[in-house]
Order: structure tokens, then C-alpha cells, then sequence
């Protein structure tokens, strides 16, 4: 069996050595480039959003290169990602591939039925090592996610361009190596040491934006265009709204028990909507209400084009942003999209909030001296 | 109390009106429907609506934005959720009010029940019998409703199985004569099948070529069941489903000479049940299909000239 599975931010650092502990021979999608991207679209529905047709390409690719087992995550709707992998199986199929497919669906109700799929990947191994496995894994996750924070942090105020970025990938490579929980654990201590000998600049008055809108459009630089790199690199404190440990804790683990998860976003956002809408949907509004509570400049929406739940949130942004006084961009990212057509985008973004600074500075200063 | 509920004559319109109709008429109220589609009413629901809205919600804006110019009390606009186990409608339904009451100003009130059958039936019944409260005090009249509502959905949907369409029963028209040469079935939601302005009259358009027209809900629940047996995992949106199911069922049992499959242009799940369903009928390779998306710029010129071609190409088959 060589398993295979789709990219998704740094995940694939996770799940190679996930099934590499799990004694499974592991053939990773080469990294998302221009041909994932073509591939993808090529067989993909036309109007499928970016995220499935990135998804297509990587499989496409690693069967190219003698995977056969594909594993995928699931859902029960009513965003579109629960039926992905259906379709996705129905394309390879129709262009020769030979391959199995494990869907991995979130449990309704019983975490026992996510357990029966995944032994189908485990095989002869001991609950212990399997338990060990996961363990790491998961480990892996809260250092990736740690580190990434730190890395949004420190990017804005670097001294040399692109430094941060050359440690982060560093790091990475760190913890990629990390087979056990100590090694992982030393693997970030490294990593967040390295971030730090970066030269820094003074630390002072600078913007701070925070990214909403749907998982894997944040989770994957690729899909994004690299917003978050190239918004640091404007000198501009940046935070993201999702992360997946905090994804797995509330839609896995969570909600497996039924119990809720993300209630603080869930209140936030109760004023404009008080009902789930499918995806990333509620959430999106809860984000932006907390990031502008938070006394943040500004937020950077990104949702794939014709993304439902979103849409649904995109309609409800206008009236947070005037209630709540926070300015938005909304960008709506598919195959077409070019860098250089955002980088304008953000340039007059980032001067709209830098005007709205000074504005409110002399505003008070007038208040101040009168 | 006299009081007026305005009921837009779009999306969900076409499934459940004869329901909604007979619940509110029990409790004493006067139904307002808006005008039919005209260009003017898609214009102001385009107006209003963030851009990549889809269509039939744009125009779902427009025929709430006619309602507040008739001056109703209160506008229906449930927020269903789900009307079976395990399934949902699309997104766009979960969020309907709110996108309503985020996108158009000065609107009177809006009467949103959560409808949640496949999860939350008593939750569901408790809100419906709130909202009968309000209107009609009498003991018992909330039943009295909510039967009079369920016999009437029974006889609607008895009416299609005849071989009506949704919007020859609801404007009661006359059905067509069983004429026809070819049988073409037609697959798409009947909110943009049976706006004759957004769908530009398609299914009239194809009986008078000389076409037999299916629809899905013309089919029984049966048909559905035996269509998704194949599935590996069955969809969860009720309406993709019923298409998968429909499609695949008149495919496997040699049923019609052609498939003309509508979709509204950005729709999140056609853009995935369309899809399988081109798949299935291509690897079978004997029942041609057309698809059509539609949007605000769709031109009827372009559409009859599609039909037309199409229609010949299913003669011209049948004659070899």
C-alpha cells in the first residue's frame, strides 16, 4: 500500500510521518506548482471552488508517481467539501487511474467510525504504537501552528527581507525529521530559536490585520497567493484566524463528544447571524467582530470563488464593518488570480487603514490640545 | 386581526407554496405574493446582493424588495435547515434571512421559523407553534393548520406526480397534451426551471418542439431510492440528491432520448451533482446531454438556438 493524501498548508509534514510510524510506505503529492494547478482544472468541474481542483492535481500527481491508496477527508454537508472526494473518485476513474480511496468522515456521533476507517490503515500494528503515532502527530500540529504564529510576528519587523521566511523554513524541516513527541518537541525549540536570532527592527506602530474567511484558503499559502508573506513583508502584523489544531479540537474531537466548540467566535458573531450556514460561514462573522473588538486596523477576507457558506457571510461583512467600524477586504481567489493584481489591492488597502490611523491620531491630538 | 403575510414568489415558493399557503389561511391571514419575474424585479435583487451571489437568490432579493412596495405586514421567509434525516438544503437556505436582512433596508418584519425536520423535529413543531400564537389565539388552531398545510402539500405533490410541472399547478394552468415524439427530461431546480423570466420559458420552449418533458418531480420517491443505489455515498443536499437519483434512474432504465441538465451559473452543489451526473450518462454513451447554465445575462436567442440543435440531434438519432 503507498499512501497518498492532498496538500494542505504544512500538513504534509504531519501525515508522512504519521504513516511513516504507522509502518505505511508514503508517497507525498509533489509540492502545489503551476501544473497541480492546471491539472486540476483541466478534469475538475468548471465551477467547483479552487480548493477541490488543487486537491485533484495533487492526487493526479502522486499517482503519477506510483501512489494507490489516496486518503481524504470527509464530511455530512452541507458545504461542498463533504462530497469532494466522490467526485474526485469518479475523475480519477474516468482517466485510468487504479486506486483505492479512504474517506475519512467526521464522526456523527461516534468517534468509533473514524477509528474503523483508520485501522483499515494500521493493519497489524499494536493499539500502543498506533496511539503513539496519532500522539505525535498531534504534537506536531500545536509546534507547527506555534511556530507559524511566531513566524506572523516576527515577519513584519525584520531587518533583512525574507529572513523570517528562510528560518520558518528551516524550522520546518526541523520538525519534519521529528519522529517522537521529545524529538518534536526539540525540533520547535530549535526552530523558535532560530526565528529569534533573525535581526529585528524597533518594534513600533505597526498595522495589524487579522485573515478570516474559509480553512483551506488560509490554511495553504499556495491557494492564497502567499497573503500572508507578502503583507509581512509590507511591515504589517498579521493573524490568522484558523488554525488546524484548533480545526481538529473542535470539529473532531469536540464535536464527537457533542459537545460545542468555538463558543467565544460563536457569540461574537451572534448580533449579524445565531445559525450555523454550512462551512466556515458563522465563523467568518464572529472572526471579523472579535479582530475589530481587538482594535485591529483592518481584516482580509479570502473565500474561494463560489463558495456558498461564505458568500452567505460575504453579504453580512458590509453591515459588521460599519457597526463595528472596521474596514474589510473581501478576496474572492481562484485559478485566475494573478499576484500582481494583489499586491495592488493590498497596497491600497493597507493605505486606507494607514490614512484611517492618522486620522484618528490627529482627531485626538485636536481633542487633547483644545 | 386581519393581517397581511407577503410570500416571495421564488426558491422554495415552488415547493412548499401550497403548504405555507393553507397554514397561514387557517390562522386568518391574507397571502400576498409578489409580482411575477420581470426584468425590473431581477434588477433590484442584483442591486442589492453582493456579487457572487447566485441567481435565483438575487432574484430571491428582488421579489422581497417588490413585497415591501405592497406594503405587507410580515414577509415569509423560513430558514430551512432540513426537511429529511441526514440531509440539508444548500447553504444559501440556512443563511436566507440573514442574508434578506443584511442586503435590503426598511423591510417590514419577517417571519423566519427554523425549519430542521431531519434533526429537529420537535424544535421545528415548537417554532411553528410559536408563530401560530402570535396570529390566532383560538385553542387548537395551530393543528388545525399545520393538517390543513400537510393535506395540502400531499395533493400538490400528487399533482406533479401526474405530470404537471410546479408552475402549471401553481398558476393553474392547463396541462399539455401527452404529445409528444421524443421523451427529453429536464434536470435543475424548479426554482429556475419554473420562473418562466430566468429559465426563459425553457420547458414550454421544448414542447413545442415537439418534446415529451420529464421533470424530477414528476418522478416518485421510488425512482429516486433506486437511482442512488449505485452511489458509493449518497449526496446531502435533498435537492442534489434528488437529481443524482432521477438522473441516474432514467439512465439505467432507458427511459428518455435525451438530458438537458440546468444549472445556475456559481451554484456550489450543481457545480459537483451536475458533474457525476455528465460522467454517468458519458461512460454510457447512448443518451446525449445538454447543459445549460444559466445567469442574469443569459439571452434567449442563444438558448433557442441550443434547443434547437439539440432537438434535431435527438430526431435525427431516433430516425437512424
Amino acid at each position: 500500500m503507498k499512501v497518498t493524501f492532498p496538500h494542505l498548508g504544512s500538513l504534509s509534514l504531519v501525515l508522512s510521518g504519521l504513516f511513516a510510524n504507522l509502518g505505511l510506505e508514503v508517497i507525498p503529492p509533489p509540492p502545489i506548482s503551476k501544473r497541480t494547478i492546471d491539472l486540476g482544472v483541466l478534469h475538475a468541474p468548471e465551477f467547483a471552488c479552487l480548493p477541490l481542483k488543487i486537491n485533484l492535481g495533487n492526487f493526479i500527481e502522486a499517482l503519477e508517481l506510483g501512489a494507490d491508496t489516496i486518503v481524504m477527508g470527509g464530511g455530512t454537508g452541507p458545504c461542498r467539501f463533504g462530497y469532494y472526494a466522490q467526485v474526485q473518485r469518479e475523475i480519477l476513474q474516468d482517466l485510468g487511474f487504479k486506486f483505492q480511496m479512504i474517506v475519512l468522515e467526521p464522526p456523527q456521533g461516534q468517534l468509533s467510525e473514524l477509528v474503523d476507517k483508520l485501522m483499515l490503515l494500521c493493519g497489524d500494528k499494536r493499539p500502543l504504537q498506533i496511539l503513539q503515532a496519532v500522539y505525535t502527530a498531534w504534537c506536531k500540529i500545536k509546534a507547527l501552528d506555534k511556530l507559524h504564529r511566531e513566524v506572523l510576528r516576527h515577519r513584519a519587523f525584520e531587518e533583512e527581507k525574507g529572513a523570517t521566511t528562510k528560518a520558518y523554513e528551516k524550522g520546518l524541516s526541523y520538525l519534519q525529521q521529528a519522529r517522537t513527541p521529545a524529538e518534536v518537541r526539540a525540533g520547535l525549540r530549535k526552530a523558535l530559536a532560530l526565528l529569534t536570532q533573525a535581526k529585528q527592527k524597533e518594534k513600533k506602530d505597526a498595522l495589524r490585520v487579522g485573515l478570516i474567511g474559509e480553512v483551506y484558503m488560509l490554511l495553504e499559502p499556495y491557494a492564497n497567493l502567499q497573503v500572508e508573506k507578502l503583507l509581512g513583508e509590507m511591515g504589517v502584523v498579521v493573524e490568522r484566524s484558523v488554525y488546524l489544531s484548533a480545526w481538529i479540537k473542535e470539529h473532531l474531537i469536540l464535536s464527537s463528544m457533542r459537545l460545542p466548540g468555538g463558543l467565544a467566535t460563536k457569540r461574537a458573531a451572534a448580533k449579524y447571524i445565531k445559525y450555523f450556514v454550512g462551512g466556515h460561514g458563522r465563523e467568518t462573522v464572529g472572526d471579523m467582530v472579535r479582530y475589530a473588538r481587538r482594535g485591529f486596523d483592518g481584516v482580509i477576507h479570502i473565500l474561494p470563488f463560489t463558495c456558498t457558506p461564505e458568500i452567505v457571510a460575504q453579504s453580512i461583512l458590509p453591515v459588521v464593518s460599519r457597526q463595528e467600524g472596521i474596514p474589510y477586504l473581501s478576496l474572492s481567489l481562484d485559478e485566475q488570480s494573478g499576484e500582481a493584481g494583489l499586491i495592488t489591492r493590498l497596497e491600497a488597502f493597507l493605505d486606507l487603514l494607514q490614512q484611517r490611523r492618522r486620522k484618528s491620531l490627529s482627531r485626538a491630538f485636536k481633542f487633547a490640545t483644545s | 386581526m386581519s393581517f397581511s403575510v407577503g410570500i416571495p414568489r421564488a426558491l422554495l415558493y415552488y415547493y412548499y407554496f401550497p403548504a405555507w399557503q393553507a397554514f397561514f389561511q387557517t390562522l386568518g391571514a391574507e397571502i400576498v405574493l409578489s409580482d411575477e419575474t420581470t426584468k425590473h424585479i431581477l434588477d433590484q435583487g442584483v442591486r442589492a446582493a453582493v456579487e457572487e451571489t447566485c441567481l435565483p437568490v438575487k432574484l430571491f432579493l428582488g421579489h422581497v424588495a417588490n413585497l415591501c412596495e405592497k406594503n405587507v405586514d410580515f414577509i415569509f421567509i423560513p430558514r430551512v435547515v432540513s426537511v429529511e434525516r441526514k440531509k440539508y438544503l444548500c447553504p444559501k437556505f440556512l443563511g436566507l434571512p440573514e442574508i434578506v436582512r443584511h442586503c435590503l433596508p426598511n423591510l417590514p418584519e419577517i417571519l423566519t421559523p427554523e425549519i430542521n425536520w431531519g434533526q429537529r423535529e420537535g424544535k421545528t413543531l415548537a417554532e411553528l407553534k410559536k408563530l401560530a400564537a402570535r396570529f390566532c389565539h383560538e385553542p387548537g388552531s395551530f393543528h388545525r393548520a399545520l393538517q390543513a398545510a400537510l393535506t395540502a402539500q400531499k395533493l400538490y405533490e400528487a399533482k406533479l406526480r401526474q405530470g404537471l410541472t410546479p408552475q402549471e399547478v401553481l398558476h393553474n394552468e392547463k396541462a399539455p397534451l401527452p404529445a409528444g415524439n421524443i421523451r427529453v427530461a429536464v434536470l435543475g431546480h424548479a426554482y429556475n426551471l419554473n420562473d418562466s423570466f430566468l429559465s426563459l420559458n425553457l420547458l414550454k420552449k421544448l414542447r413545442a418542439l415537439g418534446a415529451e418533458v420529464i421533470t424530477a418531480e414528476m418522478l416518485p420517491a421510488q425512482a429516486i431510492a433506486k437511482g442512488v443505489k449505485s452511489l458509493v455515498k449518497e449526496s446531502f443536499w435533498t435537492f442534489g440528491h434528488q437529481l443524482l437519483g432521477v438522473g441516474n434512474y432514467l439512465l439505467r432504465e432507458n427511459k428518455i432520448a435525451g438530458l438537458v441538465l440546468v444549472a445556475s451559473f456559481g451554484c456550489g452543489p450543481d457545480s459537483l451533482i451536475c458533474e457525476l451526473i455528465e460522467r454517468f450518462y458519458k461512460r454510457q454513451r447512448n443518451v446525449p446531454v445538454l447543459l445549460l447554465t444559466l445567469d442574469e445575462h443569459t439571452g434567449e436567442a442563444g438558448i433557442i438556438t441550443r434547443l434547437e440543435a439539440f432537438v434535431d440531434m435527438l430526431y435525427w438519432r431516433k430516425a437512424r
